[in-house]
């Protein structure tokens, strides 16, 4: 939902970052308002997934240049889950397994960490497991899932579920969805669109990565980007995306070659 | 192998040996005359003359050096009276508790309540010196293989009492017994040598908990030997808790015989001393045992921990699953060495080991070697052992949920380490280990 006059979100501008060296965003630029949905396109290799890893403040990713605010705040300055706490929320590609941690415990450490950066009181197990409860709804997640190891010998699709449950419990201002749609079903993906859907409100904001339209089909984006060389070259809504997956991407390539930042 | 020692290692060989003798010496100056073990004790002390104090040059010795022991002037600890108990020594539910401080029994702290009728239990020494009950115990006394070893022969020489606990045919025991080692502060160097003998008759059932504890301005040296006896489909769990004081030397051996259709589930924890060495023998005396040996080593600042296990199977239908973890944190030091014995005669053994460890520090070290001895050529055994760190994208998903590197690193280790913690069998033990486990690494 489009509103010029709502809260500017996330400010990224002229940001560069290289991973072991190499330069992998060349001068990325956008702007996010509260309530507003971005879709983020672009061939493999383009420099998404980096653009979400560098929000969301991985070590292996330095920031060259440029700068990037989150509601006002530099955001570069944060620890990684400094970020987390400040209401920045990465889902990723390939969520990690953690052999041994609960996935109710990992939920409860992640949601009382949340709560303590909010200076609210930690919940305690029982409070936690019925707030648990109400939220497994939005991902339809049986509750089975909860005790067994964090994302250990789930399916693509747990996994990703799983990620959303994390979202819906952690309630984020900003939610990064690298690929979700990576590797889901028709049903999978579906339940994970409705899942966000539900999660979108007016005071927040999503950007969605996704290589394919389809899942724009089920999420329906304010803005589409494409990103080429590790910077976005152009910007459109649902119909852009619907023009890339009838066309490709060469076209917008051959329109818009690699400009060296001057 | 002592063939072409050069001059400095013969002088550090003489060292050694003089070091064995004049202990045996001094052990046996000490002796009290009123066992009935005179065979038992001219056999060890044969045993020893023909051996030298431990060496990293002999191969089950490689990794642990036991340098530090020769400057200890040692002498047998003395009994004391009635110490307190530490905290650490409630398990958090009910159970019959033998005390030993010092090596020696201490009626004043033990509780029999709970003991069912027909079961014994109580100090070897007086067990041994009864002649209606010595029957039970004396058979079986130092009967395991293995009674040459240097240590295992050094506790049968000197050791001046322990626990014995028989339990009858055909009988559940409903409560744990706790065996709880101490050792008491002293000025000078001491050795405490507690021997227990644990007998559970056919078709008999036991939680078992021994615990090791104390500390002192001197460093305490204790040399433990615990035999372990299952009959026809006895079934024992076994908890064997080490957390002695940092400066601590602990030498421990578990000799377990198992006969037909027995279990026997163990769960070693090393948390405490400055040097550990756990010898955990398990030798099958009859056909379809069930084994399982799980242990965890918690290493930091200079610690050493090293646990030599040895299944020795001589039947058919023998199951063993061993896992041994270690969390190895500064310059602390693990060493595993498991060995695994199929002789032909083992045919249908099913067994499996996996060792897995986690570096901390770059200083730390792990030697791990798994050693299995197959000629049974219709059995299933596998082996493995890991190295790893922990992984920094398991940390940076951690962090992106918003918990500090820090708390992800405490929850990892935690993870890591539960594995053998959730065998335990008593809850309220594995609790209080578990809070304590979260604090470990500050």
């Amino acid at each position: 939902m489009i509103n010029p006059n709502s809260d500017l979100i996330l400010s990224v501008n002229n940001l560069h970052a290289s991973v072991d060296g190499v330069e992998i965003l060349k001068g990325l630029n956008l702007e996010v308002r509260a309530g507003e949905i971005h879709a983020i396109m672009g061939l493999n290799g383009s420099g998404k997934s980096t653009f979400s890893k560098v929000l969301a403040g991985h070590p292996d990713y330095q920031v060259t240049a440029g700068a990037v605010h989150f509601q006002g705040r530099d955001l570069l300055e944060l620890a990684p889950h400094d970020r987390a706490t400040a209401g920045i929320f990465l889902a990723f590609q390939y969520p990690l397994e953690i052999p041994g941690v609960s996935n109710r415990d990992f939920l409860r450490v992640a949601c009382n960490a949340h709560r303590q950066a909010r200076g609210q009181d930690e919940l305690d197990v029982f409070d936690f497991d019925d707030l648990l409860e109400e939220k497994l709804g939005v991902v339809k997640m049986e509750a089975a899932f909860l005790d067994r190891s964090v994302n250990e010998g789930f399916s693509g699709g747990e996994k990703k579920r799983n990620e959303i449950l994390q979202m819906a419990l952690l309630e984020p201002t900003l939610a990064i969805l690298d690929e979700t749609d990576s590797g889901l079903d028709i049903d999978a993906l579906k339940t994970v669109a409705q899942g966000v859907n539900q999660l979108a409100t007016p005071d927040n904001a999503i950007i969605l990565i996704t290589h394919y339209q389809r899942l724009l089909n089920y999420i329906v984006p304010d803005y589409v980007h494409v990103m080429a060389h590790g910077q976005i070259i152009t910007t459109g809504d649902l119909s852009l995306a619907q023009q890339l997956e009838e066309r490709g991407y060469d076209w917008l390539l051959a329109a818009h070659p690699l400009e060296v930042a001057a | 192998m002592t063939a072409s020692l050069s001059p400095l290692a013969s002088a550090t060989a003489d060292r050694r040996d003089r070091y064995l003798q004049t202990l045996a010496l001094v052990l046996q100056a000490a002796l009290p005359q009123d066992l009935p073990l005179t065979d038992l004790r001219r056999r060890a002390a044969a045993a020893l003359q023909e051996q030298t104090f431990p060496s990293p040059r002999q191969e089950d010795w490689r990794f642990t050096d036991l340098s530090p022991l020769l400057a200890l002037d040692l002498h047998p600890a003395p009994a004391v009276s009635d110490p307190d108990l530490p905290d650490w020594s409630d398990l958090g539910t009910p159970a019959v508790q033998l005390v030993l401080v010092n090596g020696h029994f201490c009626p004043a702290l033990s509780r029999m309540e709970g003991l069912p009728p027909g079961a014994i239990a109580g100090s070897l020494r007086h067990l041994l010196n009864q002649p209606d009950l010595a029957p039970h115990f004396l058979p079986r006394l130092a009967q395991a293989p293995g009674q040459q070893e240097v240590f295992t022969a050094l506790n049968s020489l000197g050791f001046a009492d322990g626990v014995g606990l028989w339990v009858p045919p055909h009988l559940q025991v409903a409560l744990p017994v706790q065996i709880l080692h101490l050792t008491s502060a002293a000025l000078e160097p001491q050795l405490a040598q507690p021997r227990s003998l644990v007998v559970v008759e056919a078709g008999s059932q036991l939680t078992l908990v021994e615990q090791y504890g104390g500390d002192g301005a001197s460093p305490p040296v204790t040399n433990a030997v615990t035999e372990i006896w299952l009959e026809s489909g006895a079934q024992i769990r076994h908890s064997r808790l080490q957390r002695q004081g940092q400066e601590s030397f602990h030498l421990g051996k578990t000799a377990v015989m198992q006969g037909v259709d027995s279990q026997y589930a163990g769960t070693a924890l090393h948390l405490g001393g400055r040097l550990n060495r756990h010898d955990w023998q398990v030798y099958q005396t009859g056909p379809q045992t069930t084994t399982q040996l799980q242990s965890l080593a918690l290493l930091r600042g200079e610690q050493h921990s090293d646990t030599h296990s040895l299944v020795a199977l001589g039947h058919p239908h023998g199951q063993v699953e061993q896992r041994h973890r270690a969390i190895v944190d500064n310059r602390a030091h693990s060493v595993f060495n498991g060995r695994i014995v199929v002789p032909q005669a083992a045919q249908f053994t099913n067994a499996s080991q996996l060792n897995r460890n986690l570096l901390l520090s770059n200083q730390a070290r792990v030697d791990t070697k798994p050693q299995l001895e197959i000629v049974a050529d219709n059995v299933k055994c596998a082996h493995g052992a890991t190295v790893s760190q922990l992984q920094a994208d398991q940390i940076f998903y951690l962090q992106s949920r918003g918990i500090s590197a820090r708390q992800a690193q405490r929850l990892l280790i935690y993870a890591f380490a539960m594995d053998i913690l959730q065998t335990l069998p008593l809850a309220p033990l594995r609790d209080r280990l578990s809070a304590t486990l979260a604090d470990w690494r500050g």
